[in-house]
């Protein structure tokens, strides 16, 4: 019943403006659109250009000013630190451009609207103008381009020898991680091997991957270098970590990998943000299908030394799947007890 | 001059005949006439903007209101909305891909291009009609059925394809992955083989067209912008829709046949697949090496109709008209060589992502340039707002307002936090989505009463327009802040992540700003239909414009123009000239007539028209 009303009354709002615009249009017609009418709606739609321009920049402005650090998230990395200097400088410069063109173009169509005694100016072309205005863009962009190359090219450089080596493992729809153990090597892995338990696919004839350890959270040490080595299992995912402006597409059949460092704890950044709650998110953003939006990760920044005394408690994922030591062949089978830390 | 008559009479005679014998199939559905084909596109591309337009409209409630019960659209959905209320989060996932795909393709290129080529390229060089009339009905149609397979695919029992517009496999390559992975995206994929075919034939008649039936005296320094736009258009879809289709052929290949291309090392569903060796980012080389055209195969018409509009309107000639050309050559260029900035961080080789963002801000300085020079245009100029001038200046403004983004997105060190967030969703829509969209409705406005000799109501179309534009901004300004706080796109929900639980309000304004203007288009959808039936009558110029098509009768028939086609004497932004007594100045009146405003080298080309004039005496002699 609810609905039928809705829709009557739908219906009846409809069929009233459409009289409405019938009854104008005949007065329209009986009074007939003179120039002045013409004119009067010309005025108006300038009139509006300004009031928009106006309304628009006043309300962005304010947003922008009053809800800074809603939508300015807190950068915990030290490359997040360079590019999101770039990120500012960037808004600066176009948000120049920005409000001067949009100005511009309001008030031209305001100042320069329709008046009968006037004649436009026939000014066909400049070619100054042209040099001047492809020139300045040119060298403007230039040197946001060497910026972002400097920038880029630091990000996407070789990982220093002692980075702690983790693999994050994309599936749908959640992340698996791996730790490089006490070698700060993650072992070799062979996507036929996967299996309900070893979920990698680790390849135990690799003596690197004896001391690797699983565990639930992304923990990494502040101030040290971090290399994720980024895989995914079945589909595209993407690794990204929005406080560490970290972002790494998760590719089957072809690993990927960033590495960064991050500079707050979490501890630190709980204190600073004000929240107790605080924790460092992990995300996924490459479409994966129906449980996209729900790929999740805490990510844990600790001190070095609390990082490296948590590191030593964790226990090698093959002590914890014994079962998996047939697959060790016969020679390496010796050394995979000892690094495994099975006898203890 | 008596000869001359004698012709005019008898290929008027010719023509007449011809409409006659026209059944209401050959007249209406498989028509050869391009305004009749341009009319089909335009209907066929308001019906999937519609469509598209409800898709994003029911995504967003579900983003800006997700504890919102949405049963009530049960007897729309079906079992896409569960027995609580919710929209199912697969079945949201495949209405932000069909959203994708009918905008992108259906409505903006078909649309767009498929409307204003067809109805504008003979019109304003000249011409009777296309180089094949047959050609350009077989590129409707095939867009036709495209269409229909896409249609279909919306009502399987597994749902449309729903892996992103983009479509990246493996997603999209294995049905286990997702349920529109299966035969939603089998239909996907035939739908956009036909719709390749269909902007192949349409753009190789555009091209010939333009290139060999301009009338005399039309060389391409006289050519509007608007056929610029086309023809350039043209040429990068000729040259990149290709690609997808190779693209596409691969997929299918690994959907069905078993190859690897695009698939390796992959475990999914409790088995390892056989696959190895293919590469995922293969894919993503040739999807975007259309894909990225594609952004200009959208929007270069609409600034050549905007060209067109704010010159008319601002009566003055558009201010660097080879500096448009060359900026507009200087895209299509750029366009093919800036595609690898959609995949910064898919794993490509660092190296070519420093190239790629340098050969992608070079772009922004053509873009600058047309800005500029649309500026200038209005600057001392006599602006009359007409709808069409509004839509134009508002397609300047969100061009402006999403270009500038585009800087920090093409800046590779950037787009690591951005990619792939809302900051990059509210850049492609404005820049992309609402200048084309504005593009597509100014062109509406300002040629209807050409296509149907009427005039749209200008009042409503003042609504329309501020209605569209304050919700055009409501919408996709608000954006950026959510993209600058990281919130990832294609999320059905962002309850899961403390990092995304804020802005709930922000969303809420902008899903409640996506209706308002949703809404506001039925006023654009009743002035056009009304008035294709009862709208005021047009006259032969309304505009005061100089262009060709306002020399033909109002209601031009089949062959556009009665007699023989006019002869072209001057460029087309004749506006304002000193010295004439009108404001705008036929590009079909020769420079001896206009003594009074000639320049200086416009009095030296007098002596060459006179030549031309009797050359032509000369041909229709030989031709008798």
């Amino acid at each position: 019943m609810f609905g039928f009303y809705i829709a009557l009354a739908v219906f009846l709002v409809v069929a009233i403006l459409l009289l409405i615009f019938r009854i104008s249009r005949l007065i329209n017609v009986v009074k007939g659109k003179g120039e002045e009418t013409t004119r009067s709606t010309n005025n108006t739609n300038a009139i509006l250009m300004i009031v928009f321009m106006v309304g628009f920049f006043g309300l962005s402005a304010w947003y922008s000013w009053a809800h800074f650090d809603a939508y300015d998230p807190p950068v915990a990395s030290d490359h997040g630190v360079l590019t999101d200097k770039l990120f500012w400088r960037t808004m600066w410069i176009t948000g120049i451009v920005f409000f001067i063109t949009n100005v511009l173009l309001f008030v031209f169509a305001y100042k320069y609207r329709f008046d009968k005694n006037r004649k436009a100016l026939f000014y066909p072309h400049n070619n100054k103008l042209e040099y001047l205005w492809t020139g300045v863009p040119a060298i403007v962009l230039t040197w946001l381009v060497i910026s972002g190359w400097m920038a880029w090219d630091g990000i996407m450089s070789e990982a220093p020898e002692d980075a702690e080596q983790i693999e994050i493992m994309g599936y749908q729809f959640a992340w698996s991680l791996r730790y490089g153990g006490m070698d700060n090597q993650v072992g070799d892995y062979d996507y036929r091997l996967i299996d309900a338990v070893n979920n990698h696919g680790q390849d135990f004839s690799d003596r690197a991957g004896f001391d690797d350890f699983q565990y639930r959270d992304l923990v990494i040490p502040k101030g040290k270098p971090v290399l994720l080595k980024i895989r995914a299992r079945d589909v595209l995912h993407s690794v990204y970590m929005p406080h560490m402006r970290l972002k790494m597409d998760a590719v089957p059949g072809m690993p990927t990998q960033f590495w960064f460092v991050a500079n707050k704890t979490t501890a630190e950044m709980r204190v600073e943000e004000g929240n107790p709650d605080f924790n460092y998110e992990l995300a996924c953003t490459e479409i994966c299908g129906e449980g996209h939006f729900s790929m999740k990760k805490t990510v844990t920044v600790l001190e070095p030394e609390e990082y490296e005394k948590w590191k030593a408690e964790q226990k090698a994922w093959l002590s914890k799947n014994p079962e998996y030591m047939s697959q060790v062949p016969d020679n390496l089978k010796e050394l995979a007890v000892v690094t495994a830390g099975i006898n203890e | 001059m008596a000869t001359a008559t004698a012709v005019d009479v008898h290929a008027h005679d010719d023509h007449h005949d011809h409409d006659h014998e026209q059944s209401f199939v050959s007249k209406y559905i498989f028509s050869t006439d391009h305004k009749t084909i341009a009319k089909q596109f335009l209907i066929t591309g308001i019906f999937w903007a519609i469509i598209g337009a409800a898709m994003s409209v029911i995504f967003r409630l579900q983003l800006g209101f997700p504890d919102a019960d949405l049963s009530w659209l049960q007897p729309v959905l079906g079992k896409w909305i569960d027995a609580q209320g919710k929209l199912d989060p697969s079945f949201y996932l495949a209405l932000v891909t069909m959203h994708g795909t009918i905008m992108v393709f259906f409505v903006l290129t078909a649309g767009l291009s498929g409307t204003f080529s067809n109805f504008l390229i003979p019109l304003q060089i000249g011409a009777r009609d296309m180089a094949s009339g047959f050609m350009n009905m077989l590129s409707f149609w095939f867009f036709f059925v495209s269409g229909a397979i896409m249609f279909v695919s919306l009502f399987l029992e597994t749902g449309p394809a729903s892996g992103g517009w983009v479509v990246y496999p493996p997603l999209s390559a294995l049905p286990q992955a997702m349920d529109g992975s299966g035969a939603g995206m089998t239909l996907w994929l035939v739908a956009m083989v036909f719709f390749i075919a269909s902007q192949l034939l349409g753009g190789i008649n555009y091209i010939t067209t333009i290139i060999n039936m301009r009338t005399k005296g039309m060389s391409f320094s006289r050519l509007p912008l608007t056929i610029w736009a086309f023809f350039l258009t043209a040429v990068i879809g000729l040259l990149s829709f290709p690609v997808l289709f190779a693209a596409a052929l691969l997929l299918v290949f690994d959907r069905s046949f078993g190859t690897s291309f695009y698939l390796s090392e992959i475990y999914i569903g409790g088995e390892a697949l056989p696959n190895v060796g293919g590469s995922p980012i293969l894919y993503q080389h040739l999807f975007w090496f259309l894909g990225h055209p594609e952004v200009y195969i959208v929007l270069l018409p609409a600034l050549g109709i905007t060209s067109e509009i704010i010159a008319t309107n601002s009566r003055k000639p558009i201010f660097g008209y080879k500096a448009m050309i060359i900026s507009m050559m200087g895209i299509t260029f750029l366009s093919f060589i800036v595609w690898a900035h959609h995949m910064f961080v898919s794993g490509l080789n660092p190296f070519l992502g420093s190239i790629f963002m340098f050969l992608t801000l070079i772009i922004a300085i053509p873009s600058a340039v047309k800005v500029f020079n649309y500026l200038t245009t209005l600057w001392r100029g006599n602006i009359v707002f007409t709808p069409a001038m509004l839509f134009s200046i508002g397609l300047v403004s969100v061009f402006i307002s999403g270009g500038i983004t585009g800087i920090f997105l093409g800046n590779s060190a950037i787009d690591i936090q951005l990619h792939d967030t809302y900051f990059v969703v509210a850049h492609f829509h404005l820049v992309m989505g609402a200048a084309s969209a504005f593009g597509l409705l100014a062109g509406v406005y300002h040629w209807f009463p050409k296509m149907f000799g009427r005039m749209l109501d200008s009042r409503l179309g003042y609504i329309h327009f501020w209605l569209t534009f304050i919700g055009i901004y409501s919408v996709f300004f608000p954006m950026h802040y959510i993209g600058i706080a990281g919130f990832p796109r294609r999320y059905y929900s962002f309850t899961n992540f403390d990092a995304f639980s804020g802005f709930t309000d922000l969303n809420m304004f902008i899903s409640a700003a996506a209706i308002f203007t949703f809404l506001g288009q039925f006023i654009f959808l009743f002035n056009f239909f009304y008035s294709i039936y009862r709208g005021r009558k047009a006259t032969e110029n309304p505009w005061r414009s100089t262009t060709l098509e306002w020399t033909t009768p109002i209601n031009p028939g089949h062959g556009n123009w009665p007699g023989e086609i006019p002869t072209v004497y001057r460029w087309p932004y004749d506006y304002s000239k000193p010295g004439a007594a009108e404001d705008f100045i036929l590009q079909t009146v020769p420079f001896s007539e206009t003594m009074e405003s000639n320049l200086p080298h416009e009095n030296d080309l007098i002596a060459l028209e006179k030549e031309e004039a009797d050359e032509i005496v000369v041909d229709e002699s030989k031709a008798h």
